[in-house]
């Protein structure tokens, strides 16, 4: 159950493995995720969006960031490992209709769940304009597959090692600038990163769907930890989201509750990334 | 057999004898379950209650009268012959005395632990009410226990039915739906259980904490489901990962029972709900039970807020649950804010005087009014205000009113709202054709048939938040009407 098929890496710290899951490969829509667990004993749940899937295979495609204890066990299995589940497809599936000219700012590992909305909006017929940040050249993911699938692709990095230098705001605004305003803006991408794009698009009236990725337990509606303030109104992330008008979301709010395991994160990444050091020594020291 | 007091000898000579009389039967003492000191169990996860020595239970056994109309037994959901296996167990015969127990109940070593008996058998029972205290009734629910835990290694597996090449699909593995999937079983279908969650139980692993519930019973009563070839699919979400009409129409189950709980959390709506350090009790008791979040850094990798001062907001079983785990989860002060008096609460009676023996503070006629952070976001206190009982309202308890001014401010690093769940709107959302009452609870007839051909609904998601005992004895009727439907099915097939 749950076998990695493939894996490899896209980036230092970002990883993409293909994940037998068929019945959640036959059902999943754009814009839904699973629960995945590396470890069905002790494993933490976190959830992940389905890049893509292929019904034949019944697999389905993750990409995920390394930046804690959960996301490095899974980074450290391979081919022919087995996950300790996966859950899904949950949350409502993205809205897609034919709105025109559609921009699709997709950041760091963000870029990953923009993938299979990007094209679900090509599709169903949409002008695509992508726009696409990263810190560094290096941490860019997905370029090749987002420049087949749009129209007009812009890349920026914040250090300018590649594609313009700056964020993505900057480029967004110019859109949105044009003669012909788009339609619709998919914004994903770190918390900070999506509030300033609908303060971007705010001024110009234009529809901004954001999809959020809050901290979870179950996925399915159970725990509340994934609940974020939206128009003045408590939404769960996992069952009335995980998309919604970026022009209602309170971030601040959303960022704060994002940081509240940071601390008990960190001392556990710590300690498992000693552990791992000492296996390491342990087993260079004995041939 | 253990050794017998002497006095229990004598007891037990005169009751063969039929010459203990009810008035020799009062003055048996109620017996005392032993359980572990609150000194220490505030510091540990193991089961609080002990459960009776075999003295202890044959003693308690003897304080029935064996009433001629039983009337315990009308107090039982699933009318369990009680009497008679009181009776089984004075005589020393446990494995008879779960045998007739397991005749109507699946479950005995969940339910001896958590129903409340006191307003249910115990309630009803002739002891108590010459007494004139429930709490003096015959301790039913400990000697229920005491048979499962007792006899249970050796009961038989219940048979499979005659196979009749019939589908059944149960959603959901908690108490109801153990009890639809071993009830349809027996009917000789082929049943199949979904769970959303990667380990089955429902409430029971992830909600009532361990203890309270050891999870090694749970588990127990899920391998007996599987010995008796039901089969159990884990993360398996219906509604999403397939649909009910999926189910039906493309994977061939010719029934389905949905007994998914009511498991989304209600909130207060109040200022600071948001705040880093608020939870819902079934989040904060899904990490610790089920994440075994008690144990992060140590064997679990699932975190949990590391409190210093808790205020709970509730005043049932769910509440008392979550108070007690914070206390164990490492908790200094742990508050329990309910705005009626400890008279209303709707936790069972041996719940609350757990919490409190354990250190729980009751802060009593008390409700929040907003919860307080500080600049990161963090809670750092709660303001309530002060109530007091009015005139009674609709549920017959007595309405708390605000007292103007009365404001104060708890100082508090966490808050659990514990105020019960809503239904989970997913398969209303998901399901076309299927009846919801208009607060999103499955419409059913007496027989647990919903709208749909072929699908019935039993528990929470039928009944609002109801009881372990409640959603069995939902089960067993919804089981019942499956399997006369799937009969008539193979007749009106046969007659084609």
């Amino acid at each position: 159950m749950y076998k990695i098929v493939s894996k490899k890496p896209l980036s230092a710290n970002v990883f993409e493995m293909d994940v037998c899951a068929p019945y959640v490969a036959r059902a999943r829509k754009a814009g839904q995720f699973v629960i995945v667990s590396p470890d069905e004993e002790r494993g933490e749940r976190i959830p992940l969006t389905i890049v893509d899937g292929d019904e034949q295979k019944g697999t389905i495609r993750l990409i995920f960031q390394r930046v804690g204890k959960t996301t490095s066990q899974l980074a450290e299995m391979s081919a022919g490992d087995c996950l300790g589940y996966v859950a899904g497809p949950l949350g409502k599936p993205t809205h897609v209709e034919r709105f025109g000219v559609a921009v699709c700012v997709g950041g760091g590992i963000g870029v990953a769940p923009l993938l299979p909305i990007t094209k679900a909006l090509k599709e169903a017929g949409n002008t695509v304009i992508a726009i696409l940040g990263a810190r560094t050249k290096e941490l860019l993911i997905l370029e090749e597959e987002f420049r087949q699938l749009s129209d007009e692709l812009i890349v920026v990095t914040d250090d300018g090692s590649y594609g313009r230098k700056g964020v993505v705001t900057e480029p967004l605004a110019e859109v949105c600038r044009r003669e012909r305003k788009p339609d619709f803006v998919m914004a994903i991408g770190p918390a900070i990163m999506m509030k300033f794009c609908c303060e971007t698009t705010r001024p110009f009236g234009i529809r901004t769907q954001v999809s959020l990725n809050t901290i979870m337990v179950d996925g399915t509606g159970m725990c509340g930890g994934c609940r974020v303030e939206v128009g003045g109104k408590t939404q769960f992330v996992c069952v009335d989201g995980p998309e919604f008008d970026g022009h209602q979301v309170n971030f601040d709010l959303m960022m704060k509750r994002l940081a509240a395991y940071k601390d008990l994160e960190q001392k556990a990444y710590e300690a498992y990334r000693q552990h791992r050091c000492r296996i390491g020594l342990d087993r260079s020291s004995n041939p | 057999m253990s050794e017998i007091s002497q006095t229990l000898k004598e007891l037990l000579e005169k009751h063969r004898a039929g010459q203990l009389k009810p008035k020799d039967r009062f003055a048996i003492p109620p017996q005392e379950m032993p359980e572990q000191d609150p000194a220490v169990r505030r510091f540990n996860m193991n089961e609080v209650a002990l459960g009776y020595t075999e003295e202890q239970a044959r003693m308690e056994a003897l304080r029935c009268l064996h009433c001629p109309n039983a009337p315990c037994v009308e107090g039982c959901p699933v009318r369990i012959p009680i009497r008679d296996f009181i009776r089984e167990i004075a005589e020393g015969r446990y494995q008879k005395a779960l045998e007739i127990i397991k005749g109507y109940s699946l479950l005995p070593a969940v339910c001896g632990r958590v129903c409340p008996q006191e307003v249910q058998c115990q309630e009803k029972c002739t002891v108590g009410l010459r007494f004139k205290d429930v709490m003096k009734s015959v301790s039913i629910g400990r000697l229920e226990r005491f048979a499962a835990d007792r006899a249970g290694e050796a009961a038989a597996v219940p048979e499979a039915g005659e196979s009749t090449g019939q589908k059944v699909a149960v959603i959901g593995s908690g108490p109801g739906g153990i009890v639809a999937a071993a009830d349809t079983r027996r009917g000789g279908h082929e049943v199949t259980i979904f769970e959303a969650f990667h380990k089955p139980g429902g409430v029971m692993v992830y909600g009532i904490p361990e203890f309270r519930l050891p999870k090694a019973i749970v588990r127990k009563e899920i391998e007996t489901l599987e010995k008796m070839g039901v089969r159990i699919v884990c993360n398996f979400i219906v509604g999403r990962t397939r649909t009910i009409e999926q189910l039906m129409k493309e994977d061939g189950f010719d029934a389905v029972y949905i007994g998914v709980g009511a498991g989304l959390p209600k909130f207060l709506g109040i200022e600071g709900e948001h705040l880093v350090g608020v939870y819902s009790a079934n989040e904060y008791l899904t990490r610790a039970n089920l994440m075994k979040a008690y144990q992060f850094g140590e064997g679990a990798d699932t975190p949990i807020a590391l409190s210093r001062r808790v205020a709970v907001f509730g005043g049932g079983n769910v509440a008392m649950d979550a108070a007690r785990m914070a206390l164990r989860l490492g908790a200094e002060k742990v508050y329990l804010i309910y705005r009626r008096s400890e008279k209303e609460m709707p936790a069972r009676v041996e719940e609350v005087h757990h919490a409190k023996e354990e250190g729980v503070e009751f802060r009593l006629l008390q409700s929040p009014k907003r919860i307080l952070g500080n600049e990161r976001g963090q809670v750092v206190g709660v303001e309530c205000l002060r109530y007091e009982l009015g005139e009674p309202d609709e549920s017959g308890r007595r309405r708390p009113v605000p007292i103007a001014g009365s404001e104060f401010v708890l100082e508090a690093d966490t808050a659990i709202v514990a105020i019960g769940n809503g239904p989970n709107p997913l398969l209303q959302q998901t399901t076309p054709g299927l009846k919801f009452n208009r607060w999103g609870y499955i419409e059913v007839d007496e027989n647990c048939r919903t709208s749909l051909e072929g699908v019935y609904a039993g528990g929470d998601i039928v009944l609002g938040s109801a009881t372990v005992i409640l959603a069995m004895g939902q089960g067993r009727i919804a089981a019942a009407g499956i399997n006369a439907y799937l009969a008539e099915k193979r007749r009106r097939g046969a007659g084609a």
